[in-house]
């Protein structure tokens, strides 16, 4: 990974808000920088939200003016070396089951220079973190797959995944909550919805949750589908 | 409590208030009004110190009846509406007695129509808000035969007030500042994209607008960018280089690169503008815009205090005649007092 990349841009995100983006393009060492500074912001807007290599700090104008929230960032960033982190020990762990069914895994596959079995193996094997919550409410971005999974979207949309539907591109999977339009390639299916809207707790993951696959079958995932959280297990962690 | 019954109803009537902030962490946009404006407006005239839920009416209205007498009255887009076939003015309050059909016709300028109710709408509350968020499953369109709380109004008898409204309908020239991605876009590509005279395209909902031009696609420098967060307001190029301008029910998180973002003040007249209508846009310094912001409580003072009485012609005082007739008959307890 080279370090180089890494390097903290202060910007303007509309009139209440500030985002510090930490690098341009995806990588584990710019999510590590972003979990970091997401917790350690917080508190300093009234809101503070991660994105893959982003953190959005919504502020409100009348309390403090945009020159004083960005002098309090500026601080912040000069506390340490935002280069080289590890990711925070996660606080905690899901198991999720998944059929790995998808129309266009033999696509996928291909394009990461795998066979299907390999590329399931790997989507199996890796642990991912939850890196960032967002475009549709929930939908969390799941990373990071080995570097060959830096594979590009597709020049053309999906029209329709369903609810549940396991995509992947640029080393990440992601979990659509809802039947959605996509420029991912479908992989898989989940029985497990992170937008549970009736729910009381609507949104079941956070950032820097640990997550892991579990494969199950077509039939089992029909059957979990009736489940609450669709068979998937969260583990509080320590 | 009173009740409102829809008669029937255009495609797209949402409940609809200054949305569920603070969620931008799990997805979730804030929603709420496509015009905020015009929430504030409606408080003001209906004396509220805060912005209460009102029916959104996205090109048409509908027919609506109460069994209570409430005053309301109608802001944003501008509809036609009479009661009883008597017609009701824009941003100025009126009374709907009991069992009287109000109706709503078509947006004539502007897209998205208010209907407030002097006690509010309530319905069902999610996360502090009763919005419908139409992306997130939230709610749903109205349809005929539904009924729907309203709070009571406290004064129904309370003399008729009238607002001129902030001129936003038909289009026109909308300010943006940049945002994080606008030095993506060459100088020569932002020169043009603000040389450009665009028309509102006929796809828009609550999630964005799409704008038509003549001349090549706006291209930058994103590829490889990650996805980033996207705010209401900002203008994104879709991967056909056209313009796609996110409103409330934006997404909260994209991969398309984003030229800008329109300042808060301005986002009515593009949420506004019809399919046809003419839109510039105008860049301003951060510092610029950052000094045009103004709170939505600060808003709200300031047209309260533009309400004004409704000063009535003598070709109207047969109708205030009527009115007190109206409300004599139905309120019916004037003896007992």
């Amino acid at each position: 990974m080279d370090a180089e990349e890494i390097t903290p841009e202060i910007l303007p995100l509309g009139q209440d808000g500030v985002l510090v983006r930490f690098a341009r393009a995806v990588s584990p060492e710019a999510s590590a920088a972003v979990a970091r500074f997401a917790a350690e912001a917080e508190g300093l807007a009234g809101e503070v939200a991660p994105a893959l290599a982003s953190v959005l700090l919504r502020f409100d104008p009348s309390q403090m003016g945009r020159a004083e929230l960005v002098a309090r960032v500026e601080d912040l960033l000069d506390e340490r070396e935002w280069r080289g982190l590890e990711d925070p020990a996660p606080t905690r762990r899901w198991r999720v089951p998944v059929a790995l069914d998808g129309p266009q895994l033999a696509e996928a596959a291909d394009l990461a220079g795998l066979s299907e079995a390999e590329a399931c193996d790997e989507f199996l094997a890796t642990e991912l973190r939850v890196r960032a919550i967002g475009f549709a409410p929930g939908m969390p971005y799941l990373g990071f797959l080995p570097e060959h999974w830096n594979i590009p979207r597709q020049t053309d949309l999906t029209p329709k995944v369903p609810a549940g539907a396991l995509v992947v591109a640029v080393r990440q999977l992601v979990l659509f909550p809802t039947e959605s339009v996509t420029g991912w390639r479908m992989v898989g299916r989940c029985a497990f919805r992170p937008f549970r809207r009736g729910a009381k707790e609507p949104f079941p993951l956070a950032p820097g949750d640990a997550l892991r696959f579990e494969r199950v079958e077509a039939a089992e995932l029909e059957r979990l589908e009736t489940e609450p959280l669709g068979g998937a297990v969260c583990e509080e962690i320590g | 409590m009173t009740t409102l019954r829809v008669i029937d109803a255009g495609p797209a009537v949402t409940v609809q208030d200054m949305g569920r902030p603070g969620w931008t962490a799990k997805g979730l946009a804030r929603g709420g009004a496509a015009d905020r404006l015009a929430l504030l407006e409606a408080a003001a005239l209906l004396g509220r110190e805060a912005p209460l839920a009102a029916l959104e009416m996205a090109g048409a209205g509908g027919r609506f009846t109460v069994d209570a007498p409430t005053r309301f009255c109608l802001t944003g887009a501008r509809m036609k509406a009479e009661v009883d076939g008597r017609p009701v003015g824009h941003a100025e309050t009126a009374l709907l007695p009991p069992g009287a059909v109000l109706r709503v016709g078509g947006a004539e300028k502007g897209s998205y129509g208010y209907l407030a109710f002097a006690g509010g709408v309530f319905g069902e509350d999610w996360l502090g808000s009763r919005a419908a968020h139409l992306l997130a499953g939230v709610g749903r369109a109205l349809a005929a035969g539904d009924e729907i709380a309203l709070g009571s109004d406290p004064d129904p008898e309370a003399a008729a007030r009238v607002l001129v409204p902030e001129d936003r309908l038909g289009g026109g020239t909308v300010r943006m500042m940049p945002g994080p991605q606008t030095g993506l876009f060459g100088e020569g590509v932002l020169e043009r994209f603000l040389d450009t005279a665009f028309t509102r395209a006929p796809q828009a909902n609550r999630q964005g607008v799409r704008l038509e031009f003549e001349g090549a696609p706006f291209e930058s420098e994103t590829q490889g960018l990650a996805s980033d967060f996207i705010t209401s307001g900002d203008v994104q190029m879709t991967g056909d280089g056209r313009p796609y301008v996110l409103l409330a029910e934006s997404q909260t998180v994209g991969g398309y690169p984003r030229i800008g973002t329109v300042i808060a003040a301005d986002l009515p007249r593009l949420a506004q503008a019809q399919a046809g209508d003419a839109v510039r846009f105008e860049m301003l310094a951060v510092e610029e815009a950052d000094a045009l912001w103004e709170s939505e409580a600060a808003q709200l003072a300031r047209l309260r205090k533009a309400v004004q009485p409704r000063v009535r012609d003598p070709h109207d005082i047969p109708d205030l005649l009527g009115y007190q007739l109206v409300g004599g008959v139905t309120r019916g307890n004037e003896l007992e007092d």
